[in-house]
């Protein structure tokens, strides 16, 4: 059982049956919605933002959507971190998450490694269950959408 | 019981394998079967004593290389009772004689505005190769809707037919299990001079098959969902139809002659099988189906209705309201593939506490998201069943539901 307590840690769980920042924003706030084909996971992630390029700061964020516990605890303690930080530390934030869950091709830049994740540490059980890191990482490649492509769709295949 | 459980179990080698010391419960047949020694001795022993290419080289060797293939197309013909061998045509997949189907009778005999008529349970393979004739033709689709209970609901079939140049559906869910009326859908379509092509992937291997008494048109199923090896696959027609079908790919083996200016084709089946074939799997495939008529298809189907009985009364005696099975309760109207929604947990939830247990099941959509989209779900769990699936793989399923309730502190 020890391979299942580590992916269903109770900070998981916690976050799956009380997800944060659950709910949407009307515009002009950004949408983009996520999905992964395989198992037919939705995420969509509302930002608001005040401020322009990197410095900009996200006031607001909620998010949509309906999947597994992994990949709607990810999005919801995502959002969480997300909260009142600019742009450029989310992005480094993301990086961050995705190097944990092993993603290819992330460079790394300078402070990234001193970027405390929190809650987020949790998550590193996925890693053991290779199937289920496209559900933690779907809520954060949609983040990313939102940010790159002012919203739209991503998929994670 | 209808024939030796534990011999069967024996037969396939898979199911001693222990992972964490735990034995397998494989119940995702409906995805693809596993596969008994016989099949695997007859693809080595071909390939220790017989390989060669088929139907180009003169030597003896190569001779009898082209003899066991064809063995695996007579098989097939026994199997599913069709009038004549050169009727099965070999393919990659089902999928692929889908795709076949729509783009060589279908871009024959499909223009603008013509209509194809589906039903809301088909998977992916016979929805997509239509759409593709949606954006190139500007055909239309008109879909037989279902009843609560999981079944095609057939009130206004008539009018959704009138006119339409081709039926073609299902002969059983990979979702629901629901098995179809397949003859009396033939001779709707047949009455309303539409074409009827039956999807049988989930009805052939599980069942006694007639293509004749069913009176269809044309007949697309897979080796790899009866035991048989995957990377083949098997269309059937009747000659007529498959004859004034142009060709679907281009390439060797399947052309009469070829000069400067242009091409004749071979006769049917080789003039829809360009290329090297699957030569190893077809004989393979020609072992299955031997083991399958050994054991035999009513005694399958027989075995199946029981153990299909047992899991409705299992899943739904312990977990009551906990869980929706979706389809048909009856289980002479289905067949042993249970699609489920258990408490409000994911089914990727369910499916990683039930790997735990070495319990194997689909978890998704299933290739069915137009379905899903009728059902009001996203995805939903799976546990499908076959030949060497017995009461203590469906306690395991039920046991390892439990772990989830557990688990996930419900």
């Amino acid at each position: 059982m020890s391979g299942l307590e580590d992916l269903y840690r109770e900070i998981i769980l916690d976050h799956y049956r009380t997800p944060r920042n659950r709910g949407e924003l009307d515009p002009p706030a950004i949408k983009a919605e996520g999905h992964n084909p395989l198992c037919g996971d939705e995420i969509t992630v509302y930002l608001s933002l005040s401020g322009e390029g990197d410095d900009a700061v996200i006031d607001d964020i909620k998010i949509g959507g309906q999947g597994c516990s992994i990949s709607q605890s990810s999005a919801s303690m995502m959002s969480q971190s997300m909260k009142g930080k600019t742009v450029a530390e989310n992005r480094a934030l993301a990086r961050r998450f995705k190097a944990l869950m092993g993603i290819d091709g992330i460079e790394p830049q300078d402070g990234d490694d001193a970027i405390d994740l929190g809650d987020l540490e949790a998550l590193e059980g996925v890693m053991k269950f290779p199937v289920r890191i496209k559900c933690a990482v779907l809520g954060w490649n949609t983040f990313l959408q939102a940010l790159d492509a002012g919203g739209g769709t991503t998929s994670t295949e | 019981m209808a024939f030796d459980q534990t011999a069967v179990r024996k037969d396939f080698p898979i199911l001693s394998r222990e992972i964490n010391d735990k034995p397998l419960v494989y119940l995702d047949s409906g995805n693809t079967s596993q596969k008994p020694q016989r099949v695997i001795d007859a693809m080595s022993h071909f390939q220790e004593h017989t390989y060669a290419p088929i139907n180009r080289s003169s030597y003896r060797l190569a001779g009898e290389a082209t003899d066991a293939y064809e063995k695996g197309r007579v098989a097939i013909a026994r199997l599913i009772n069709a009038p004549s061998v050169d009727e099965v045509v070999f393919t990659k997949n089902a999928t692929e004689a889908m795709n076949l189907i729509a783009q060589s009778w279908g871009r024959a005999n499909l223009g603008e505005g013509d209509v194809v008529v589906l039903t809301e349970m088909e998977h992916h393979a016979n929805i997509v190769p239509w759409q593709m004739l949606v954006q190139e033709r500007k055909i239309q689709i008109r879909w037989v809707p279902l009843t609560a209970d999981g079944q095609l609901d057939l009130t206004n079939l008539d009018n959704l037919l009138d006119g339409a140049k081709v039926f073609s559906f299902t002969a059983m869910s990979n979702v629901l299990g629901t098995i179809t009326p397949i003859a009396m859908l033939c001779e709707r379509a047949r009455a309303a001079g539409a074409l009827s092509i039956v999807d049988a992937c989930q009805f052939v291997p599980h069942n006694v098959t007639d293509v004749q008494s069913w009176g269809a048109d044309l007949v697309a199923f897979s080796s790899h969902k009866m035991c048989g090896p995957s990377g083949i696959g098997m269309l059937w027609g009747r000659m007529e139809i498959l004859d004034a079908m142009p060709p679907f790919l281009g390439g060797g083996n399947m052309i009469d002659t070829v000069t400067f200016d242009g091409f004749t084709t071979a006769p049917v089946p080789m003039k829809f099988e360009a290329g090297t074939p699957p030569i190893i799997e077809a004989v393979g495939l020609a072992a299955a189906v031997e083991y399958l008529e050994e054991i035999g298809m009513a005694n399958i189907r027989q075995h199946e209705m029981e153990l299909s009985r047992y899991t409705l009364d299992t899943l739904k005696g312990r977990f009551g309201d906990d869980i929706t099975i979706y389809g048909p309760d009856d289980v002479k109207l289905r067949g042993g593939v249970f699609s489920f929604a258990f408490r409000d947990l994911h089914p990727h939830d369910v499916s990683q506490v039930l790997d735990e247990r070495n319990v194997c099941v689909r978890a998704g959509h299933h290739c069915a998201k137009p379905l899903m989209q009728t059902l009001g779900v996203n995805a939903t769990t799976r546990a499908s069943i076959y030949l060497y699936n017995d009461t203590a793989d469906i306690d395991a399923l039920a046991d390892g539901l439990d772990n989830a309730t557990d688990i996930f502190g419900l």
